[in-house]
């Protein structure tokens, strides 16, 4: 076979070793570790969800040769390095405690009540060293030790409950799902009303948007698209004041 | 002078009277404490086992948290968090080995080797104002008022870090003859109340804490003054539950310190004092001597 001097010159992928739940796989050092693990023959069914770094579906721990720490990232948005020995916890089993939300006052107690083990925190601070979104996991649970469920909200917004904070606890508390309802009480109880929420959801009840919806409903699928296109988009340097000139809708 | 002011917990939720009475009182004093910005549990109880070392990487995070602020001080008001602090501080200062082990597990903190100054709101009173000072500066002295001072165990023990000599503690005394209180001497001073036991051997605890109030009144106090949430839940919040219990046991409002200084400088306010998470007699004593309006 002849090779013709316009042919594309191939860009070759440089591969790294990487160990997979302690088997070597060669793989390109682009990757990150979700692709690696599918170009290294994997099939996933679960441990991967949104593949966009939100879901927290594919939390992963590895450690580098000569290294002590435990490391951990999103498989999905870590790319490999040379030697880094991994696997998937894409699940770890954590109480969540059940509860009634109409019954709730958002008062501390509530949550001392559902989860007595917050008071077992020694402040290692393992979970925090492990979170792969860098939350700040202790700080939010010795907020709610003392009470304070604004700023366990605050603190814990970054959360996608992969659940790894729970892996390494040594008082074996379900962080998590502890922030979640410090997030869900929080919202319900001790954070302004969105006023103009109410309003909103009053028009949906009395059918202000109704000819709307069933207008795309009736729609083809070319219609819905051109419509779509064609729709009047916010200009991409505009002031405080813009508003769409078509707004019957609003 | 800025000092880091370490709330802990119990400050925060059932015993907000004191944190509340505490820092408009420093205010008045034209003491400058910040909170810290970051703070954890200090764990509450100094564990007694020498290599339980993982209870004191608590008190040392909060101990860093206040290196970390640019402060050499930090100034606590509840007794418990004071000693677990203090004690911790000292470990860390004087047991190379231990110091080390507690580094080397904290590889996410700078080091440690207890370069902050732990201090209780009292000693701090003591060493950067002065008795005389703070007499000077008492706008409704608490003349009439019979209280006695109530240590308990966590600012005196163990020694290495008591605020006051162990055995015979003056402290106290001094800042409530400083407030213009008649102050009430009576050997209950230093006996423990009963602490956790409440919770375990709630007889036990009950009985010490009955003791206690039992020989405060019997030597003529109206009041008792004291530091720690603790001991203000055993000998003032099961006081009904005592007063049924023990024939002849009298009524005794309980304050925490910071409130009696409070009222001295002439902050009178519900806000300030907070007289509601008291017994109902506390507000009501002060009123009848007219002390608050
Ligand atoms: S797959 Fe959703 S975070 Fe990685």
């Amino acid at each position: 076979m002849s090779t013709t001097a316009d042919e594309t010159k191939k860009v070759e992928a440089q591969l790294i070793p990487i160990y997979i739940m302690g088997k070597q796989y060669e793989v390109p050092e682009s990757l990150t570790i979700m692709k690696a693990m599918e170009y290294s023959g994997y099939k996933y069914i679960r441990g991967c969800g949104c593949r966009g770094g939100v879901c927290g579906a594919c939390s992963t721990v590895y450690r580098k040769a000569g290294d002590y720490k435990i490391y951990s990232g999103l498989a999905c948005q870590t790319v490999v390095e040379p030697d880094m020995y991994l696997t998937q916890i894409p699940f770890y089993p954590a109480l969540r405690a059940t509860f009634n939300f109409e019954e709730m006052q958002g008062k501390p107690e509530e949550i001392f009540g559902l989860y007595p083990e917050l008071f077992r925190c020694v402040a290692c601070n393992l979970c925090t060293k492990i979170c792969p979104m860098d939350v700040e996991v202790m700080d939010y649970i010795a907020a709610l030790k003392r009470g304070d469920i604004l700023a366990a909200r605050e603190i814990s917004f970054d959360c996608i409950q992969c659940g790894l904070c729970a892996s390494r606890c040594m008082g074996e508390l379900p962080q998590y799902h502890i922030a979640q309802i410090a997030r869900r009480l929080a919202g319900a109880f001790l954070t302004p009303k969105a006023e103009h929420l109410k309003t909103m959801v009053a028009n949906i009840d009395t059918g202000r948007y109704t000819e709307g919806l069933d207008s795309l409903k009736a729609m083809d699928l070319d219609m819905l698209k051109t419509t779509y296109s064609d729709r009047e988009m916010e200009p991409a340097v505009a002031g405080d004041d813009w508003t769409p000139k078509e707004n019957s809708n609003l | 002078m800025k000092i880091s002011y370490y709330p802990g917990c119990t400050l925060k939720t059932r015993a907000k009277n004191l944190e509340t009475s505490a820092l408009a009182a420093m205010d008045a004093l034209g003491l400058e404490v910040e909170e810290l910005t970051r703070w954890n549990c200090c764990g509450a109880v100094f564990s007694l086992a020498d290599d339980d070392l993982i209870h004191i990487v608590a008190p040392v995070r909060d101990l860093i948290r206040v290196k970390e602020s640019g402060h050499d001080t930090v100034v606590t008001l509840c007794s418990m968090c004071y000693n677990t602090l203090a004690r911790a501080n000292e470990l860390m200062k004087t047991d190379e080995v231990k110091r080390k082990t507690i580094n080397d597990f904290m590889d996410e903190e700078p080091d440690y080797a207890g370069e902050v100054r732990v201090y209780h709101l009292l000693d701090f009173l003591r060493d950067e104002i002065g008795w005389d000072k703070l007499k000077e500066m008492v706008k409704k002295p608490l003349t009439d008022l019979k209280v006695a001072p109530y240590y308990g165990c966590t600012l005196l023990r163990p020694a290495d870090v008591a605020i006051d000599k162990p055995d015979n503690p003056r402290i106290l005394h001094d800042f409530l003859s400083a407030l213009g209180a008649e102050v009430i001497d009576f050997p209950g001073a230093l006996q423990c109340c009963g602490t956790y036991q409440i919770l375990g051997n709630p007889e036990a605890a009950l009985s010490a804490s009955k003791d206690i109030l039992a020989d405060a009144t019997g030597h003529g106090a109206e009041a008792l003054a004291l530091a720690c949430p603790l001991c203000d839940y055993n000998l003032g919040h099961k006081q009904d539950i005592m007063m049924t219990k023990y024939d002849g046991l009298k009524e005794v409002p309980i304050y925490y310190f910071t409130q009696l200084l409070a009222v001295a400088l002439g902050l009178s306010s519900d806000e300030v004092n907070r007289f509601d998470i008291n017994r109902e007699s506390a507000k009501q004593l002060l009123e009848s001597k007219s002390l608050i309006a």
